[in-house]
């Protein structure tokens, strides 16, 4: 008990005078998150919309797919993306296994899944409401979708955050193909790993106090702006 | 412009759920006239605007407008708008929505926003414009849904039980608006449930049993002297 509130106090003095260490892995990770993310929702958010509004057959299985893949292991992601990247894989003369570009592709692949899942039924949901005013008026598909997408932003906002917070959190893949190298791949994650089994038990700890505060503080702000936007715009 | 008018209904029929929901019916539907359809629950009424409207597509027969070449098929989706019975207003302002549907309709923006102003103004919503259109009560997205589908200005306007979930008041005004938008030249063809407003806005009955086209005749004269079994049925059974 000594040892944990012990660490834990080591750990809110790092916090609290920016230990440079404990700021560089931060930055990192919040950085290598974002782009991964966005990357992600650029991607997954349209290609969400069209699968929830387009009929065509194998739809169906499509979806069930693109739910499943919301589990992908992330160690089964590392690795193949480790293998396409590796000096001998068919990705291996850009060098970009052990970078943060490498760590950015993993998570990327990790997220997409679940924006697109989730952005299917949101929009999905819509498109139900909405179909016979925007057949009417006219739209093509793609006019439907990038409207349903501007219609359902604030509950896809949720959806993304659910991205960033899985990438965030997320240890298995990065470790592989980023191999937590001090000073440049060791993320929020894999440091904690490292520093526990390390038995520097207060550095590790301040990493999660951090991890915890971004990824409950997101969620917190978007539930916020979801109620706040909600109860304004209906 | 040549008119898309009369709307030409052959033998139109229409099979779902294991059901003939419309069956053969043929008519011709002129310019000019305010055409309400008629019929208790389940004749079809929707699903025949819904075909006219081509929102669905006949399992037999077919819905033809006059004159129908391929470059007035392309002109014809400009030519025709629906107001549903539940208004689906979009996220954003009331004046938004109006432009949106005008932005679809390919019309340049300067032009969208003047007439969309017009249309606030005709629908007396203009103090409402920057309103987000969600929040709006359910007579007021109605009326949105009239400014929206009267901006495109049509040449046939569909609506499908345009008043039923609104208040007398609401109803009212919804009326008066569909006058007007009659009144600019605009073909009118309608359901509703309410007799009272049938007579008020009606000139011709299509009326509608089971599927089946039954009756139609000119207001006065449906109210007064209905002609078949099912119309005599349907009008004695009217509320007080």
């Amino acid at each position: 008990m000594n040892d944990i509130s012990a660490a834990l106090a080591e750990a809110l003095r790092l916090i609290g005078s920016m230990d440079a260490q404990l700021a560089q892995i931060v930055s990192l990770s919040i950085r290598v998150s974002l782009v991964a993310v966005t990357i992600a929702a650029l991607v997954a958010l349209p290609l969400g919309a069209l699968l929830a509004i387009t009929r065509f057959p194998g739809r169906q299985a499509l979806v069930a797919v693109l739910n499943a893949l919301m589990g992908l292991p992330p160690v089964v992601v590392g690795l193949l993306i480790y293998l396409l990247l590796s000096r001998a894989g068919p990705l291996g003369e850009f060098g970009l296994l052990f970078t943060p570009t490498a760590m950015i592709i993993a998570q990327a692949v990790l997220v997409t899944p679940i924006v697109a899942a989730l952005t299917r039924q949101v929009v999905e949901d819509a498109w139900l409401e909405y179909e016979e005013q925007l057949r009417s008026l006219g739209a093509n598909t793609v006019d439907a979708a990038l409207t349903l997408l501007w219609d359902t932003r604030f509950a896809l906002m949720t959806t993304v955050l659910a991205g960033f917070g899985r990438a965030a959190a997320e240890v298995g893949a990065v470790i592989i193909v980023g191999g937590n190298i001090d000073g440049v791949t060791r993320v929020m994650t894999t440091a904690i790993a490292l520093e526990t089994s390390k038995g520097d038990l207060p550095l590790a700890l301040g990493l999660g106090v951090v991890l915890l505060a971004i990824v409950i503080g997101l969620n917190l702000l978007a539930h916020w702006v979801k109620l706040s936007a909600q109860r304004y715009h209906g | 412009m040549t008119s898309m008018l009369p709307l030409i209904l052959e033998n139109l029929g229409f099979y779902a759920g294991g059901r003939e929901i419309i069956q053969s019916i043929s008519c011709e539907i002129a310019a000019g006239t305010r055409t309400v359809i008629l019929g208790p629950n389940g004749a079809g009424k929707s699903v025949l605007m819904r075909l006219c409207h081509g929102l669905l597509v006949p399992t037999s027969g077919r819905v033809r407008w006059q004159q129908d070449t391929k470059a007035q098929r392309a002109r014809r989706a400009r030519g025709q708008a629906m107001v549903f019975q539940r208004p689906i207003v979009l996220r954003r302002s009331v004046m938004a929505n109006v432009v949106y549907a005008l932005r679809l309709a390919g019309i340049a923006p300067e032009e969208c926003r003047r007439r969309a102003q017009k249309m606030l103004e005709a629908v007396d919503m203009t103090h409402l414009a920057e309103r987000p259109a969600r929040v709006l009560s359910g007579g007021e997205q109605q009326r949105l849904a009239l400014a929206r589908a009267w901006a495109l200005e049509p040449e046939v306007l569909f609506l499908d039980e345009p008043t039923a979930n609104l208040d007398p008041h609401a109803t009212r005004n919804i009326e008066r608006i569909i006058g007007a938008i009659h009144a600019s030249g605009t073909k009118i063809i309608m359901t509703t449930h309410s007799l009272g407003q049938a007579r008020r806005l009606g000139d011709e009955i299509l009326f509608l049993s089971a599927g089946h086209l039954v009756e139609r005749a000119n207001v006065d004269e449906f109210f007064k002297h209905p002609r078949t079994p099912e119309a005599v049925a349907f009008l004695r059974g009217e509320l007080p």
